[in-house]
């Protein structure tokens, strides 16, 4: 078995006269797989992400990148990584490819291949006509693209994102999805992509672990996380507001209730076939509701039955509850 | 190697930007100018002032210390720039590529120098055409310019370990106010001789007064307390080496 | 009339007010001429041995330097903070109100001239403090008040102007390099009859600062000099009234913008 490309052992982070952002990571990540680290805003993804590419010390636990401690051995693992951080960080006042130049020069690419490398990056991530334009007239999509540009420019063997499309457009979000499966198909790349989106997680992501309050509350392959939660749900939205506690009556015979903003939802005991039987029961009471749906378990489903919240709206909360205690103190 | 490459990257895009907007650049060749124009210009008659015996007269006098002044300055600015770089965000960009991080230092501190050195050129053929007498030799001027440099580094690495434990715009003042201070309570208007009470005190024990006299002395064709001169520059570069650094580390242990 | 004057307080009041909340803006214009002038007055010292020196205390010649400096403070902040009013939309919701623009500039400056004479308070305590006397008397030193008054509601008024003509408080701060420049070509640390360069002199003799600094450096060492009180008073009031006027109409363009 090949040493892990990243792995964390009870990473810890904590800030001053603030709450522990990090409470204890461990992770191991596979060369070559692409890792997604999912969790509401404010659970810990970025800071996580800081600590592995050496840009914050952790509080105490260990992590290991492509084989060097980030700790001592800092200057190793940044030569082996990429990063495209949340804020993209670019200098307004350069152009694309003069961002490329530097990074390139950052990273001590000879000379010699500079150009060439710029110009294949910049073809690759669709900036070709816009490199030598000043970053402060780019687009959101644009600025996202050239960080990711910026990232490769070493050939990395290892890349994180942290929510790199986070206020793109859904083509755009489509084109880095596609890009950031070819790395990891093609090039081998390890990928460790941090998201708030349950889809960019699904799609892309070999593993992903769920991250709560600083801590991994579920790890797995989406499909097996998704199969433990299990069954299905089935919603149903009442015609009229009378009907609701009729309504609810009946599809609790068939099932554990769960939450439902508009009508009542059950998890099914018998998972897809119990359909018809609901179907069947409500045509028996005469009930007829407006809307009918199955769902299948998401990744949400997941994080409500590990945390009891919603993964959507979660990070809100959270963030809230940690400005009144930033307050109180 | 890389270290060097690194220094080079962030040298360049500090130089890059800085000559490639006006509004960067001019302050940095005006205020100079305009502070030559109004000390040599405007102060002039104090060579009558009893015991004035500078030889060179004044325009040469306040030469030499409008030239460290812009030296101590170009560093300060280029701390500004460090400090917008980490409130921006930009620094952590540098801080991710460079394996060592004492090269991003090192780059800005290049930066420093090349920038000044364009005011520099600017600020001596401007005295020069407006008849500066000078008496030293080239190795007197040498000797001038030589410790203009190390004033220059001296000052870039006080304004970066401020930048860096600050990390905002805001800690503007603080990089420099304590230079405007340590440069204005030296002999900046009349020799030491001419200075009394606390002011001369102050000015005794002011390490840019050695600095400044010994810059008086080169461009008279007098060198005076030049070794003293020299260690106390150096030993200023030494002692804001380790602020630096100390202030790097501070901001990578802040992430 | 009344509705207008307390208008005019409250607008007043919120200048002041909102001067006071931000320490920088009440430090700096204190801080900073207090420094320049314990050093001027060390370094330049030698200067009163100079033939035709109006004084032996340095003190006492450089004492009026902070007076302007803080009237150039005054233009900084009148500009920031009306520009700030721009971009924030105050001066659009002010619109939407019976309030008529000229309230708001008038308490602006109100609260401007409040703050500069404040600081002429502080300048004259420090100035006694390290042994200066005003020639003029207590006439004179309430003669001060009144002149820092006018040179404040003349550089305010310019700081309004600028902010409501661009609405941008960079603009208005990118104005501090040229202010610095007429406080430093003129008779601020040399009196203009002992120039040597006689292009310097000539530029310190068509710069109004240096009238105004005269004005005040008269009251100091002189006394009563009509001329120079004439020329002081009468600049600082031609800069107040054009200042003022120019700044209605921008405010009247801005508001028939917004």
């Amino acid at each position: 078995m090949p040493d892990p490309a990243v792995q964390a052992d009870k990473l810890v982070r904590e800030f001053k006269k603030g709450p522990r952002a990090v409470d204890g990571i461990d992770l191991a990540v596979a060369p070559g797989e692409i890792y997604g680290f999912l969790g509401p805003n404010g659970a810990g993804k970025s800071t996580t992400v800081h600590m592995l590419t050496t840009l914050l010390p952790p509080t105490s636990g260990t992590a290991r990148v492509a084989g060097f401690d980030v700790v001592r051995e800092g200057p190793q693992v940044r030569m082996r990584i990429g990063a495209a951080l949340q804020e993209a960080a670019l200098d307004p006042l350069l152009t694309g490819r003069e961002h490329l130049r530097l990074q390139a020069s950052l990273q001590a690419i000879p000379r010699l291949e500079r150009t060439s490398r710029a110009d294949e990056l910049l073809a690759r991530v669709g900036l070709g006509q816009a490199a030598d334009r000043k970053v402060r007239g780019y687009s959101g999509g644009m600025k996202r693209r050239l960080d990711l540009a910026l990232a490769l420019v070493h050939r990395p063997e290892i890349l994180f994102l942290d929510e790199p499309t986070t206020g793109l457009d859904v083509q755009s979000r489509t084109a880095l999805w596609a890009e950031v499966s070819r790395l990891a198909s093609h090039d081998g790349v390890t990928v460790f992509l941090t998201t708030q989106y349950l889809e960019e997680a699904d799609v892309l992501a070999d593993r992903v672990g769920i991250i709560d309050h600083g801590r991994i509350v579920a790890e797995g392959t989406p499909a097996a996380l998704k199969a433990e939660v299990g069954r299905p749900t089935v919603e149903a939205i009442p015609a009229s507001e009378d009907e609701l506690p009729r309504l609810a009556a009946i599809l609790e015979r068939f099932g554990e209730r769960v939450t439902s903003p508009k009508g009542v939802a059950v998890r099914l005991a018998d998972g897809e076939v119990g359909l018809a039987d609901v179907v069947r029961a409500l045509d028996a009471e005469g009930l007829e509701p407006e809307n009918l749906q199955l769902h299948q378990p998401s990744l949400d489903d997941v994080f409500l039955a590990k945390t009891g919240r919603s993964l959507e709206g979660a990070g809100d909360e959270d963030e809230e509850q940690a400005g009144l205690a930033m307050e109180s103190t | 190697m890389r270290n060097l490459s690194v220094a080079q990257g962030v040298a360049w895009r500090t130089l890059h930007n800085v000559f490639t907007n006006p509004s960067l650049l001019l302050p940095s060749l005006i205020f100079p100018l305009f502070f030559f124009t109004a000390f040599a210009g405007g102060l002039s008659s104090i060579t009558n002032v009893p015991g004035f015996d500078f030889p060179n007269g004044y325009t040469a006098f306040q030469f030499v210390f409008v030239l460290l002044q812009s030296a101590a300055f170009g560093g300060v600015f280029t701390g500004f720039g460090i400090a917008r770089d980490f409130e921006s965000g930009f620094a952590r960009r540098l801080l991710l590529a460079a394996p060592n991080r004492l090269g991003i230092v090192l780059g800005y501190a290049v930066a420093a120098l090349g920038r000044w050195l364009v005011t520099a050129a600017f600020l001596t053929v401007v005295a020069l055409a407006v008849g500066m007498n000078v008496s030293g030799s080239g190795i007197d001027l040498f000797g001038l310019y030589a410790l203009a440099v190390i004033v220059n580094l001296a000052a870039v690495l006080w304004a970066a370990g401020v930048a860096m434990r600050f990390r905002t715009m805001q800690a503007g003042p603080v990089m420099q106010f304590p230079v405007f201070l340590v440069l204005f309570f030296a002999p900046v208007y009349v020799p030491l001789a001419l200075l009394h009470g606390w002011i001369h005190v102050v000015a005794t024990v002011n390490p840019v007064t050695r600095v400044l006299e010994a810059g008086r002395g080169f461009i008279s064709g007098d060198p005076t307390e030049v070794g003293l001169a020299f260690v106390t520059a150096v030993a200023l570069v030494a002692a804001f080496s380790l602020w630096a650094v100390r202030g790097l580390r501070k901001a990578e242990a802040a992430g | 009339m009344s509705a207008f004057a307390d208008q005019v307080y409250l607008l007043g009041r919120r200048s002041v007010v909102r001067t006071v909340r931000q320490p920088a803006n009440v430090v700096a214009p204190l801080l900073f001429p207090m420094l320049l002038l314990a050093v001027n007055s060390g370094g330049l010292k030698a200067e009163t041995h100079l033939p035709g020196f109006p004084t032996d205390s340095f003190w006492a010649f450089a004492l009026a330097v902070p007076f302007i400096q803080g009237a150039l403070f005054a233009t900084m902040n009148t500009g920031t903070d009306l520009a700030r009013d721009i971009q924030t939309g105050f001066l659009n919701r002010l619109s939407l109100t019976p309030m008529r623009g000229i309230t708001l500039l008038t308490g602006q400056l109100g609260g401007v001239i409040v703050m500069s004479v404040a600081q002429a308070a502080v300048y004259v305590g420090v100035g006694f403090a390290v042994g200066v006397r005003f020639a003029s008397g207590p006439a004179g030193v309430a003669l001060v008040f009144v002149f820092m008054a006018l040179v404040a509601l003349a550089f305010g008024a310019l700081g309004a102007f600028a902010a409501l003509r661009t609405g941008s408080g960079e603009a208005v701060q990118s104005l501090f390099p040229a202010f610095f420049v007429f406080l430093f070509i003129s008779s601020m640390n040399m009196p203009r009859n002992l120039i040597e360069a006689s292009w310097f002199r000539g530029l310190a003799t068509a710069n109004p600062v240096s009238y105004l600094l005269e004005c005040v450096r008269s009251l100091i060492i002189t006394g009563w000099d009509a001329e120079a009180l004439a020329l002081g008073f009468g600049i600082a009031a031609a800069i107040a009234v054009g200042a003022f006027v120019l700044s209605i109409w921008a405010l009247r363009e801005r508001m028939a913008r917004s």
